[in-house]
């Protein structure tokens, strides 16, 4: 574990963590995107340039515009008056430590499933490129065919609704 | 003495950095790099302000900026006195804390998509294999630093000038990225470096430049408009037309710190016309192979600066377009002849060399561009030009 893991590691959760902690709705989300930022470092610290771009790319330029689109739009922007915190908070938590249990315990067993490499893997784009071309090209359609619906499904609630106002 | 004029710069950085001791050699290169790259294209931001100004006041029949040095050249010195002089105005009802960080995150996102412009050759900061993905995902940072400078100035020009900006940057930054990967499916890669390299290549003295191939003039027609609506340019400079939105996203902004925005948006601009001569221009090399021995730099901010001047003369010519004009153009018109596109560009790859897929391609975009255009224009009615008087 190199230094800067420990640095990035303290952003990204110092950001998770502002995220939820703090009370005007438009500083969490930007305080999600710092996490998101972080992460992106962490998979560029883990050689990993297609991912971490991919990351700035999805999540910084598209997520959180989005994030922060739908807190304007729909008069969100002003914080809460009774504070960030209801009263389900206790289940929340039980439910958060029960995720956070299940995904640990998924990542500490998959350690012991995968063989040990003597080397870290040096994937090109160019590679990646090919496997989502080739041997993950159903799911990478599948994935675009949702997408797409999506979209048009969003396009017809948008439509439907001016029809109605005029 | 020509391949040393070339390399000049690479040359002089090794001299420099011949001073260290070995072991700080790589890092002190880099160093240097990135001060080039901050010196350099501020200076001709500045030397590009008096181009502009210069430019449009021709365009609009009158002399522009003539008093400060020799034809008016020492401008941009009073400009940056100015700025820096001027008081720091941050209104009582801004987040303090979101609009001192907005103008920061601009421009540092923008200098980030330096690193991995080839402007020369041997001249790239980090040869990265995802290069063109690494420049689109901080061109798409900066559009974040746009909405947190509306947001936080607490003011309605702000807000609506950053919400026009952000909808027209994520509308026309879909054909940005899709007129691009046309380049990288003949490519075959995400290297900038590799990218020119597959363009510097001469038959009969021409250049195999991509705008010369019916698909690759497609995609640089409308990446070219993508440009002009990223980066919030003329026609499509709505997020800060003056008649509506006094300054759009920045009017809350005074001092160095507007100066900062000015400086970001004019960045961009470089940026993003050096990824267009990089993808479609052949980048550095040279426009026909006798004319090789120039240095491989001057192709490239030659290039830079010619698409910086049509910027200008656009943006001297043609009227603002409406926000329902910018959408349908960018959705109903744009998008659909840039997948088209992308079709034709497979064509292209697998029909093999001849004479054919020259036909068959500019047919189909032809024929997609008349059609495409005829069903749009019938929907709009246009009967005679009728004028109505206040009275």
């Amino acid at each position: 574990m190199s230094p800067v893991f420990y640095i990035l590691a303290v952003l990204t959760l110092g950001g998770a963590l502002a995220a939820v902690l703090l009370k005007p709705l438009v500083h969490c989300a930007l305080a999600t995107t710092v996490a998101f930022a972080g992460l992106a470092l962490l998979y560029l610290e883990l050689d990993a340039q297609f991912a971490g771009f991919v990351q700035i790319l999805v999540y910084i330029g598209a997520v959180a515009i989005l994030l922060v689109f739908a807190i304007l739009l729909t008069h969100g922007s002003e914080p809460p008056r009774k504070g960030a915190f209801n009263r389900t908070w206790i289940a929340g938590a039980v439910i958060a430590a029960a995720v956070f249990a299940v995904l640990g315990w998924a990542v500490v067993r998959s350690a012991a499933a995968l063989p040990l490499q003597a080397a870290a893997p040096v994937v090109t784009v160019r590679e990646i490129g090919f496997a989502l071309m080739g041997r993950y090209v159903l799911p990478l359609e599948i994935a675009g065919l949702l997408f797409t619906v999506a979209t048009i499904g969003a396009v017809i609630v948008a439509m439907h609704e001016k029809e109605g106002a005029k | 003495m020509a391949a040393n004029l070339d390399q000049i710069f690479i040359l002089l950085r090794d001299w420099l950095v011949s001073f260290l001791p070995a072991l700080l050699r790589p890092a002190a290169g880099v160093v240097l790099g990135v001060v080039a790259i901050v010196c350099v294209f501020p200076a001709l931001f500045a030397l590009t302000t008096v181009f502009e100004r210069k430019g449009l006041a021709r365009i609009q029949n009158r002399l522009g900026p003539n008093r400060v040095g020799p034809f008016g050249l020492l401008q941009p010195m009073a400009d940056g006195v100015k700025s820096l002089t001027k008081e720091d105005i941050v209104p009582s009802s801004a987040n303090a804390g979101v609009h001192f960080l907005a103008p920061l995150v601009l421009v540092v996102a923008v200098f980030m998509g330096f690193a991995v412009l080839p402007m020369g050759r041997n001249m790239v900061l980090v040869d990265m294999d995802a290069g063109l993905l690494f420049f689109f995902a901080m061109s798409a940072s900066s559009e974040l630093a746009v909405f947190m400078a509306g947001w936080s100035s607490r003011n309605k020009y702000s807000l609506l000038g950053a919400m026009r900006a952000v909808a027209q940057m994520i509308s026309y930054e879909v054909v940005l990225l899709l007129s691009s990967v046309s380049v990288v499916m003949i490519a075959g890669s995400l290297s900038l470096t590799k990218i020119v390299a597959a363009q510097n290549v001469y038959s009969g003295g021409l250049p195999h430049w991509y705008i010369f191939t019916p698909w690759g003039l497609a995609s640089f027609v409308m990446y070219a408009i993508a440009t002009t609506a990223e980066t919030n340019r003329s026609p499509f400079d709505l997020p800060e037309g003056e008649s509506e939105l006094v300054a759009g996203y920045h009017t809350e902004y005074s001092g160095f710190k507007f100066a900062l925005f000015f400086l970001g948006e004019y960045l961009a601009m470089f940026s993003i016309s050096g990824l267009g001569v990089t993808l479609f221009l052949g980048g550095w090399s040279a426009p026909c192979s006798g004319l090789e021995w120039v240095p491989s730099w001057i192709w490239f901010f030659g290039k830079m600066m010619l698409s910086i001047f049509v910027f200008i003369w656009m943006r001297g010519t043609l009227p603002r377009l409406r926000q329902d004009q910018l959408m349908n153009f960018a959705w109903k018109f744009i998008l659909p002849l840039t997948l088209l596109d992308l079709f034709v560009t497979a064509l292209w790859r697998f029909m093999g060399e001849g004479w054919l897929r020259w036909v068959v391609s500019t047919a189909i975009l032809v024929a997609a561009y008349v059609l495409l255009g005829r069903a749009e224009m019938r929907k709009k009615h246009y009967g005679p030009r009728s004028y109505r008087y206040a009275e």
